[in-house]
């Protein structure tokens, strides 16, 4: 095992906190259990670190390795880095081909490496017929930079993909190409649509958050006291405007059922229209170009805090439906122009 | 729709009522809460509306006196009061009504200013109390003020009125408007 390596190995397995070493550790299954027993985990992590590092020489760890320790670190970590969503397209008169895992990474490896000559490709399978791939971008003359690698997951046989972003905008087209190429589609589009969130992301483009809609009049005993009237019973505290907050209730319930929303934590809006104002003259309403301006809301949860605004009397229900569409439009970045 | 009126119903038996009108529901639940928990001895009734005027279908007992809850980080919130307001029989102006602004304790937060709603308590010749109803003991005193309150524009205290209560108007360290 040559110096890089060691190093690149020291840093990553550094970077796992004490308290997931364990559990990350046997996942990576690298290492047997008797091994395991032998490094003495209640010294300092410095002193660890080593002692593993030695373990992985002896057990003549290749770079690949290495890689799958930093993809199962990664899926530890995944909420640490920020998803962008594709979307793949195949031609209209395409067949529907019979998919296969081996052959995707196979030909998505090949068309990275025939590019770039200097990469590392890396592949976990994962739950759910996903892949975590791991991609260490070089160049023609540099070789592969291991410590900002980028991240994308595949759901097999959907037109998904999830990267994390990263710097390297210039290997973005690549990327695409090898995924459209390597899954058999046609066209790649990125989504306006990011997240920390993985699974929430998955849960909106394969409209998983709201699955028991069928069953949604059968539910109807159930909502009631879990959004709905959820107030105290006390019979001294009387609510004049119940019809009202009823109705508030039913219209909130409509738009966003009554399952947890998939997490999201910001929604921007660009806004490219004319200026309007109900007070005539100024010179803003004068002018010929649009009046440019950027909304952007955030919250830890921003789909349940957009579904709690009516009910706590914040806004008036409806909400619009620009703040409304986000997980059927599969979008948290907008657009907004003159029609 | 008419408006509401101080005094065109007869008491109830050692009954205060008690209206909280404000956009805010949960807000609102919490203080009547707070409240219900307050030590008193009349029997209290606490009705809560997210603007006026009241629906008129229901037979509800005599209101003995109003808090319009003023959150100053909502807009919303202010607007409706304001819009409320004109629902009311000028009566309650002698001593049952009070506005309650809260959230002046995050300053980042706000979208209305102080000023503005000392200035709207002013033009309706009304006591305003501010209080961070998020934060549960402030919450809990106030509750307990404005129990206090309540008995008094029922009537429940010998010797002093919902008249008196104007005083609260002109406390020493808040000079009113008028005297600045």
């Amino acid at each position: 095992m040559d110096e890089t390596l060691a190093e690149f190995f020291r840093r990553t397995i550094l970077k796992i906190p004490m308290t997931e070493m364990m559990t990350i550790l046997k996942t990576w299954n690298f290492m047997s259990e008797n091994q395991l027993q032998t490094v003495n985990f209640r010294q300092r992590k410095e002193s660890i670190v080593q002692d593993l590092v030695l373990l992985c020489e002896e057990n003549h760890a290749s770079l690949n390795d290495a890689a799958h320790l930093d993809i199962i670190y990664t899926q530890f970590h995944r909420h640490q880095k920020i998803w962008d969503v594709f979307q793949m397209s195949k031609a209209p008169g395409d067949d529907i081909d019979l998919f296969d895992m081996e052959q995707f990474k196979s030909s998505f490896k090949k068309i990275l490496q025939r590019a770039l000559k200097n990469v590392t490709v890396s592949f976990r399978d994962a739950e759910e017929n996903s892949v975590w791939i791991r991609i260490a971008w070089g160049t023609q003359y540099k070789k592969p930079n291991q410590y900002k690698p980028a991240y994308v997951v595949y759901y097999s046989q959907t037109p998904y993909a999830f990267t994390s972003s990263s710097r390297l905008k210039s290997n973005l087209p690549l990327l695409g190409q090898a995924l459209t190429v390597a899954s058999k589609h046609h066209q790649i589009v990125k989504m306006d649509l990011r997240s920390r969130y993985l699974d929430s992301l998955k849960a909106i483009v394969f409209k998983q958050y709201n699955q028991s809609f069928e069953t949604h009049n059968c539910t109807t005993s159930l909502q009631e006291g879990s959004l709905g009237l959820d107030i105290n019973m006390d019979s001294r505290i009387i609510h004049e405007n119940k019809v009202e907050k009823e109705r508030v209730q039913r219209v909130t319930q409509e738009i966003f059922g009554d399952y947890p929303q998939p997490r999201l934590e910001f929604a921007q809006y660009k806004l490219e229209t004319k200026f309007k104002s109900d007070l005539n003259g100024g010179i803003l309403a004068e002018r010929e170009e649009p009046l440019r301006c950027l909304v952007k809301f955030s919250s830890p949860h921003l789909l349940e805090a957009l579904k709690s605004l009516a009910p706590a009397g914040i806004a008036d229900a409806p909400l619009s439906p620009l703040l409304t569409c986000i997980p059927n439009k599969g979008k948290n970045y907008f657009k907004i122009r003159d029609k | 729709m008419s408006a509401l009126r101080p005094l065109d119903k007869l008491p109830g038996l050692n009954t205060a009522t008690i209206l909280l009108v404000g956009t805010e529901d949960a807000l609102l639940q919490q203080l009547a809460d707070s409240m219900l928990k307050a030590d008193c001895t009349s029997e209290l009734k606490v009705h809560l509306a997210r603007s006026l005027p009241l629906p008129c279908s229901v037979n509800r007992p005599r209101i003995d006196l109003i808090v319009f809850v003023v959150n100053l980080h909502s807009k919303l919130s202010l607007q409706s009061v304001e819009e409320s307001l004109c629902h009311l029989d000028a009566a309650f102006f002698l001593g049952k009504v009070a506005f309650l602004a809260t959230g002046a304790g995050r300053d980042s937060h706000c979208s209305i200013h102080r000023n503005t709603v000392v200035k709207l308590a002013h033009t309706y010749r009304s006591p305003l109390l501010f209080c961070d109803l998020e934060i549960e003991d402030f919450r809990a005193a106030m509750a307990q003020r404005l129990v206090r309150l309540l008995q008094i524009c029922a009537g429940h205290v010998p010797g002093v009125s919902a008249l008196n209560l104007l005083s609260l108007m002109r406390g020493s360290e808040n000079p009113s408007l008028e005297d600045l």
